[in-house]
């Protein structure tokens, strides 16, 4: 069960699609997208509610475009 | 009832812990996608945010793909001819000793063109810190051999591999400066996954530590990918840099601080 729910927010039109953060992410979170951004990257996106705010993904992205967010869970929150 | 979660209630400011330093400018980083300039930068960033040394800093930039390391980092920053960030960093501390001096340079900055200014000031012990991001080859100018390329290496001016009876062998430049009495934390990390880079940030703390505590040179290399000139992915590079700038710069402390 788990006790921590995370987000990320990623500035998408600040992704340069190098991917480094899909692989780091345990909990499949992090996909690219099929759209291109301005500068023409596919970028990252959070594409289920798994995230558990571990901050690997921030960790390694070059360009720091990511931030997590953290709340902890009271137990009766878990449905 | 309990309070639903939804992600406006998780994504605000109270819940945040994680989020790109504020010394870091707004500018978007001129590297190449999935370059890890990009993260060595930001960690120094964090230290120094951490540390409180924003104001007192001043870094030297070097000559390669981050010249424009000034843009991007919000410091007082010089940017110095080629190799020659050792020797203008020399100078900044020793007439603003309070000041937290570093360089931040390339192996073809600091190990080809710079050699000798970083040996010296690795043996004259100055009291500053040397951040040296190792990606095997000359990025900037498109990806030539440098003293630190592999053997057998394709690069453009070694296009049938670094033959290493005629070109010779990768410079071990970190393992070189350790010998020498004047260095007092030698490391070499690298920051392609998570836990490396909070072990690379620990040393960077740990050298910065060195230098406010006056103990001589400190110098974190960081092994890095340089996917544009080694012709792959960003992943791709990432594995290839495990499987083979590793065993020849293998990751871990050379020398560490007295206490
Ligand atoms: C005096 C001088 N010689 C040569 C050059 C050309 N030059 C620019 S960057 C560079 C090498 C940069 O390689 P490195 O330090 O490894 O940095 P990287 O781009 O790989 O991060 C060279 C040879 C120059 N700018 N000035
Ligand atoms: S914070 Fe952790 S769990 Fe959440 S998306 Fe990033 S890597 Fe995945
Ligand atoms: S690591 Fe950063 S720049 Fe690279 S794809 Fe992920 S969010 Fe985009
Ligand atoms: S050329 Fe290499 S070192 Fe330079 S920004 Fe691109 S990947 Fe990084
Ligand atoms: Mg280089």
């Amino acid at each position: 069960m788990a006790k921590v729910k995370g987000e990320i927010v990623i500035n998408s039109e600040r992704c340069k699609g190098c991917e480094l953060c899909v692989p780091v992410c345990q909990q499949q979170t992090i996909a690219m997208s099929d759209k291109l951004n301005s500068k023409g990257y596919h970028y990252a996106m959070s594409i289920n509610d798994e995230c558990n705010g571990c901050i690997n993904c921030a960790l390694v992205c070059p360009d720091g475009v990511i931030s997590v967010y953290r709340v902890k869970l009271k137990d009766a929150a878990v449905a | 009832m309990e309070e639903e979660l939804t992600r406006e209630s998780i994504c605000q400011q109270e819940n945040l812990v994680y989020s790109r330093t504020p010394l870091m400018t707004p500018k978007a980083l001129s590297y190449c996608p999935g370059c890890g300039h990009g993260t060595a930068h930001r960690l120094i960033m964090e230290v120094i945010e951490e540390m409180n040394l924003q104001s007192q800093t001043i870094g030297v930039a070097p000559v390669g793909c981050s010249v424009l390391a000034y843009d991007f980092l919000d410091i007082d920053m010089q940017q110095a001819a080629h190799g020659r960030a050792p020797a203008v960093a020399t100078g900044i501390k020793r007439l603003l000793p309070d000041k937290f001096v570093f360089t931040y340079q390339g192996d073809g900055d600091l190990a080809a063109i710079g050699t000798g200014e970083t040996i010296h000031a690795c043996n004259r012990g100055e009291n500053i810190c040397i951040f040296f991001v190792n990606n095997g080859i000359y990025g900037m100018t498109g990806g030539q051999m440098a003293p630190t390329t592999l053997p057998n290496m394709k690069t453009a001016t070694s296009p049938y591999g670094r033959d290493v009876v005629s070109m010779g062998y990768p410079l071990k430049i970190t393992e070189m400066i350790a010998m020498l009495p004047g260095t007092c934390f030698v490391t070499r990390q690298s920051v392609h996954t998570p836990a490396n880079v909070r072990k690379t940030k620990k040393a960077i703390q740990k050298a910065v530590q060195c230098q406010l505590d006056k103990k001589g040179l400190s110098f974190v290399e960081i092994v890095s990918n340089c996917n544009s000139g080694w012709k792959m992915t960003p992943l791709e590079s990432n594995k290839w840099m495990e499987e083979n700038m590793f065993p020849v710069f293998p990751l871990g402390d050379i020398k560490v601080p007295k206490p």
